[in-house]
């Protein structure tokens, strides 16, 4: 592909050209006319993703939410490098997507903790570190320092079996950050966990979040979970998956949100507001505020 | 589960040895049982009544020809193999064929392991050789083996050069390995290809290569799959040893020894079981092995006992 440095041009870029302006270099991720069209076993086509536009700043706190079948974990995937885009650009720190994962620009959290059962707590956080050839006495420090960040230095030696689930997905966090990225993806990360655990983590996300100063692209289906966590919620709609609206959430600084933020005022003025943009006004009101598709 | 001590891990161990012997004293006193009701001449079923030669006898017969007493297969195996001067006890001939047996076994083992985990490998890195080589893999389980052994034995006569030219026991160590190789071959290649698409997708975003993903994800995961198949493969060694040495007509081994103890059944009824008993002993000395390796792996096999 194309180098990974930035190439300054004049003007405005077109959608589909590969090059990055200075200004883009800047940005967390930038996705231009991105299009993502899987083609199946005889032929039939399904268009996951169209003609999406979105960009990450550094250090912001992005939602992706949408009912199945959006194409927020398909999009989230594109960045990753996961997957490549039919159609349009993908640059991360002004890097093609591929570069950024070559370069590790990214950290990485699915819905399973996907920790491997072999390693114990020390040796899965260790992995990416160990791949990339950190010497081992670096690799020690950096561990001991993320075991404490997600409060796990006496289960450092465990193994994956022997935690919770929400212990286990602490660990898949503290493993994406090893390499101390300055963009967390995040596919639903919560999504197995019970309520009072997932609140836990929700808060717990935020401080290391506030900590680290990196941006996160977050990928959820819960209303609440987006507005809590988040700067920015992007909405997104099915068949085929598209951006129908992007809101502003900003309630405080990271660092600064607690759980009672959770009865606060603004916060169900933005529940309301995803639902609203999720459903259409009228779906909101007569669903009330209490009933709704997903209000975990 | 994980809670166990030391103390409390011992005691089972123990008593799993006790229950290991006492299934053997229980297998002998049901031989002897029966030896004890069963009729001498075995069950005549449907005969006429003075019609000599009708009906249809059912086996076995408890007669001391055909079912020794225990102690006389004991007794007999500490006295000489044959009458002649010298001759040393038939339970140390039967013991040191076992174990020239279990040397070309391990052998053939080894070879089995090794090819069977190559045609894994091959099948993981192209999918094409998996749709070409699985199903020969599986239909070279369907030749027979006695088909094959002269087969094997004459090509591998043909083959010298310089100083070496080709031995019986190679053609033996070729045909256990020919038995051995199927289930690593099939076990490898569903464990090498068991990680799921999550950790896969990791790996992917750790920027790791072909041979990083196999050696820190594929193999490890691969433990738990692999030692049912390592074992399969050490029965079938050794199954395949005591074959071929009869049909290649190696002698040394502990397949001689059953055919050749077993023309003096008619005069010395207690002697062919030896040899037979000492093959049961080389299974369990193969799956012992197997075991011993497993323990060395243990740190693998945690995702057994994971949900």
């Amino acid at each position: 592909m194309s180098s990974p440095a930035p190439q300054p041009t004049t003007g405005p870029t077109p959608a589909a050209a590969p090059t990055t302006t200075p200004a883009d270099a800047a940005e967390a991720v930038v996705v231009r006319g991105v299009e993502r069209i899987f083609v199946g076993a005889k032929g039939a086509t399904v268009t996951a993703l169209t003609g999406i536009d979105l960009t990450v700043h550094d250090g912001e706190f992005v939602s992706l939410i949408g009912p199945s079948g959006c194409g927020k974990s398909t999009l989230l995937r594109l960045i990753a490098d996961l997957d490549e885009p039919t159609e349009g650009d993908i640059r991360v720190f002004g890097r093609t997507a591929r570069q950024a994962r070559v370069d590790q620009a990214y950290g990485i959290a699915f819905q399973q903790a996907g920790l491997l059962p072999w390693r114990s707590v020390a040796a899965n956080i260790e992995l990416p570190l160990q791949l990339h050839g950190v010497s081992s006495a670096d690799r020690k420090a950096r561990v001991a320092e993320l075991v404490e960040l997600v409060g796990l230095t006496d289960f450092a030696r465990h193994y994956p079996d022997q935690l919770s689930g929400g212990m286990q997905q602490r660990v898949a966090i503290a493993r994406s950050l090893a390499e101390r990225p300055r963009l967390l993806l995040m596919d639903e990360p919560f999504g197995a966990l019970d309520e009072m655990t997932r609140e836990r983590m929700q808060t717990e996300l935020l401080r290391i979040r506030a900590e680290t100063g990196a941006a996160v692209v977050f990928v959820t289906h819960s209303i609440p979970e987006a507005v809590y966590l988040s700067d920015r919620v992007v909405v997104m709609s099915p068949r085929p998956g598209r951006i129908t609206d992007e809101i502003d959430v900003r309630l405080g600084e990271a660092a600064e949100r607690g759980e009672d933020l959770r009865e606060d005022a603004a916060f169900f003025a933005g529940v309301t507001a995803v639902r609203e943009a999720l459903h259409g006004p009228q779906a909101a009101a007569a669903a009330g505020a209490a009933r709704g598709v997903d209000v975990r | 589960m994980t809670t166990t001590t030391p103390a409390t891990r011992r005691a089972r161990r123990w008593r799993a040895v006790l229950w290991g012997a006492l299934g053997i004293l229980a297998l002998a006193a049901l031989w002897e049982l029966y030896k004890l009701v069963g009729p001498a001449d075995g069950w005549l079923v449907g005969a006429q009544e003075g019609v000599t030669g009708s009906g249809i006898r059912l086996l076995p017969r408890t007669s001391d020809q055909a079912m020794p007493h225990t102690w006389d297969m004991l007794a007999r195996a500490v006295e000489p193999v044959t009458r002649a001067s010298g001759a040393r006890p038939l339970g140390v001939v039967v013991l040191l064929a076992a174990l020239v047996s279990l040397g070309v076994a391990a052998l053939g083992w080894l070879v089995g392991v090794v090819v069977g985990f190559a045609l894994a490998l091959l099948m993981l890195g192209f999918r094409i050789a998996e749709r070409a080589v699985l199903p020969f893999v599986i239909l070279s389980q369907t030749v027979p083996l006695i088909a094959l052994a002269p087969l094997i034995r004459n090509w591998g006569s043909r083959l010298s050069f310089g100083d070496f030219s080709w031995q019986s026991w190679m053609s033996v160590v070729i045909i256990a390995s020919y038995l051995a190789f199927f289930p690593v071959a099939v076990g490898a290649l569903r464990g090498l290809q068991s990680p799921d698409a999550a950790h896969l997708d990791l790996m992917r975003s750790y920027a790791a290569g072909w041979w990083t993903t196999l050696f820190r994800l594929r193999l490890p995961a691969s433990v738990p799959f692999l030692i049912p198949a390592l074992r399969l493969a050490a029965a079938n060694a050794v199954v395949g040893t005591v074959v071929a040495e009869i049909s290649v007509g190696f002698s040394g081994g502990i397949g001689r020894l059953i055919l050749e103890t077993a023309v003096a059944a008619s005069s010395d009824p207690a002697k062919p079981w030896a040899p037979i008993l000492g093959a049961v002993l080389l299974g369990l000395v193969a799956a012992g092995f197997v075991a011993l390796l497993a323990a060395f792996l243990t740190p693998f096999r945690r995702q057994e006992t994971v949900a």
